[in-house]
């Protein structure tokens, strides 16, 4: 049987963060009235002229550089037309031939050695108004009684982010759109929000036989909402179009949508025809063309970018590939991190505490680590007491969270307080050790006869009784010489 | 290049114009001239001329990113034929 490989390409649209719309200067903001932020240019009254708005080019610039595209020196502007309600001129303003952005290079490390996934372009484009369906049947545009447009959204600028097809699965999708969005983040260009709708993804599905270089019928999968349902929605396209194959079938051109509820696909519709939206160079906007000097300045400007901090934190603390990942896509955690390793001395312990109870600690108060009450050096302190062993990890769990309760008291008084410290006094824990030897003569006798993993059940019962604080090494010890 | 009728047919699609009987031979006519018109640039060498986007030697006109009040939701809607709540209603979209 023939065995196939996915092709898949992306194309991501991110709403940049600028206050004013793309070409004209009505905010750039959600929430409001309908129609509150709206003006002639927006609405396309007769008459009416564009002007691109600077911030959204540096910023779509910062972006462009910090995917390793190339700059042209000079782009434009370009109509695409199309007929919808969403677009009052029925044209959108995007970039055709020349966009601001032109080939890159994205690099996503990984334990499996990591991919290289190429960057077709980068372009400014703007947005499209919203529609609402009213009367008909819920949710579905046909049958529907009319629509209702808000225009607040109409203009507002989006870079769109197209990607060659050098994806392989939907685990590289995911992989590629979590670092590629942390990227984008750290340029603070767009905050990258996928549930706002922030930052949008379509993905290009295609299947082939595996050694094959051509290129099979693709498929569209539009707007998928979360990285968990971009890695399924693909997962489950790859499993339709290879199944269809399989029985000797041909993959149609077709839009699709997932729903990762049912987890299954819909065909929105099939394209018989190549879509034909006569782009033709704008000639209400003139061209951009970005000095040396401006790039320049905005290369420098740019902070140290996720996947380099991933790389550092591998190579200066040692950490794993993924644990590095996972700590340097969120700035702030990884600030905390490595104040915390420095704190410490231990970038490992530091590491674990800072996957473990911190970031259990940030979800559940969805806290940046830097507002959290549990500081790097009042953690610090509390590891430094495990680490000469006066409490054990449960107590250690105990006292973490009443750092988070009170912001005030440290470690060392919490242990103190309620009597966390570790026991390992010999005689004191020899007591209950004889104890708990004694209450169960039918187990002991059974450990005799070789069950020898009672002993878990024998360190168990004292760790109980000794209300968890007994240091486990010197209960091991004991526990080995009563029962020898 | 020569215009057909069908390209004609397939622009009037586009643009969402309904063509009577008769129409597109006629279109087809005044296009081709409109076209031939504007193809006599074909006749110059440019090789090596880059295309032209706009006429003006202009680069960079760019707004600074600050914003201006907008007109409001009342002007806005001023002009829709059939507003409701705030927004513009307007026909179903066919599929
Ligand atoms: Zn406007």
């Amino acid at each position: 049987m023939t065995t196939y490989e996915a092709v898949i390409g992306l194309e991501i649209h991110v709403q940049l963060r600028t206050r004013t719309k793309m070409f004209c200067r009505c905010p750039n903001r959600f929430g409001d009235a309908p129609n509150a932020n709206v003006c002639s240019v927006c609405l396309a009254h007769p008459g009416m002229l564009p002007v691109a708005n600077g911030e959204a080019v540096r910023q779509a610039l910062r972006v462009g550089l910090a995917l390793g595209c190339r700059i042209p020196e000079r782009s434009k502007f370009d109509r695409k037309n199309y007929f919808y309600p969403d677009s009052p001129k029925a044209y959108q303003i995007s970039q055709y031939d020349q966009p601001l952005c032109a080939e890159g290079a994205f690099q996503v490390p990984g334990e499996d050695g990591g991919f290289v996934v190429g960057i077709t372009r980068a372009h400014l484009e703007e947005d499209a108004a919203k529609t609402i369906h009213v009367g008909g049947e819920a949710g579905r545009i046909a049958g529907s009684g009319s629509s209702i447009v808000d225009f607040n959204r109409a203009g507002t600028p989006l870079l769109e982010i197209v990607t060659e097809p050098d994806l392989r699965s939907g685990e590289h999708a995911r992989r590629f759109l979590t670092l590629l969005r942390a990227t984008i983040v750290a340029t603070g260009a767009s905050d990258c929000d996928m549930e706002k709708g922030t930052l949008r993804c379509d993905a290009n599905v295609s299947i082939r036989p595996v050694g094959s270089t051509g290129f099979g019928t693709k498929c569209e999968l539009k707007n998928m909402n979360s990285f968990r349902f971009l890695e399924r929605g693909i997962a489950a396209e790859i499993a339709r179009q290879t199944a269809l194959l399989e029985v000797g079938g041909r993959v149609t051109q077709a839009t699709l949508h997932y729903d990762p509820s049912s987890e299954s696909l819909t065909v929105l519709r099939t394209k018989e025809e190549a879509d034909d939206y006569r782009y033709f160079p704008e000639p209400d906007l003139l061209p951009v063309a970005p000095s040396p000097t401006l790039l320049e300045e905005l290369r420098a400007g740019l902070p140290e970018l996720p996947v380099a901090r991933i790389a550092r934190l591998r190579d200066t603390y040692g950490l794993p590939d993924a644990t590095a990942a996972t700590i340097a896509l969120t700035p702030s955690l990884a600030d905390y991190y490595e104040e915390l390793a420095a704190l410490t001395g231990d970038p490992r312990l530091a590491a674990n505490w800072t996957m473990g109870e911190l970031s259990a600690h940030l979800n559940a108060a969805s806290l940046e680590a830097a507002a959290s009450p549990v500081t790097p050096p009042r953690l610090a302190a509390l590891i430094a007491l495990t680490v000469a062993g006066t409490v054990g990890s449960n107590a250690a769990k105990t006292v973490f969270g009443e750092l988070v309760a009170d912001p005030a008291v440290d470690a060392a008084t919490i242990v103190e307080r309620l009597g966390l410290a570790q026991v390992d006094d010999a005689d004191e824990l020899g007591a209950i050790v004889d104890a708990v030897l004694a209450a169960n003569a039918a187990e002991v006798a059974a450990f005799r006869a070789g069950k020898v993993q009672l002993i878990g059940f024998f360190t168990g019962q004292v760790m109980r009784q000794s209300g968890g604080r007994a240091d486990p090494k010197v209960v091991q010890a004991l526990l080995n010489d009563r029962l020898r | 290049m020569a215009l057909t009728e069908s390209d004609v047919r397939h622009v009037a699609r586009l643009a969402r114009l309904g063509l009577a009987a008769g129409e597109a031979e006629r279109l087809r006519g005044e296009l081709a001239s409109i076209l031939g018109h504007v193809s006599a640039i074909a006749a110059l060498d440019l090789e090596g001329v880059p295309a032209t986007s706009h006429p003006l030697d202009l680069v960079n006109v760019l707004a600074a990113d600050e914003v201006v009040p907008a007109a409001g939701v009342e002007a806005a809607l001023a002009n829709a034929p059939d507003p409701v709540a705030n927004g513009f209603r307007v026909p179903p979209i066919g599929a």
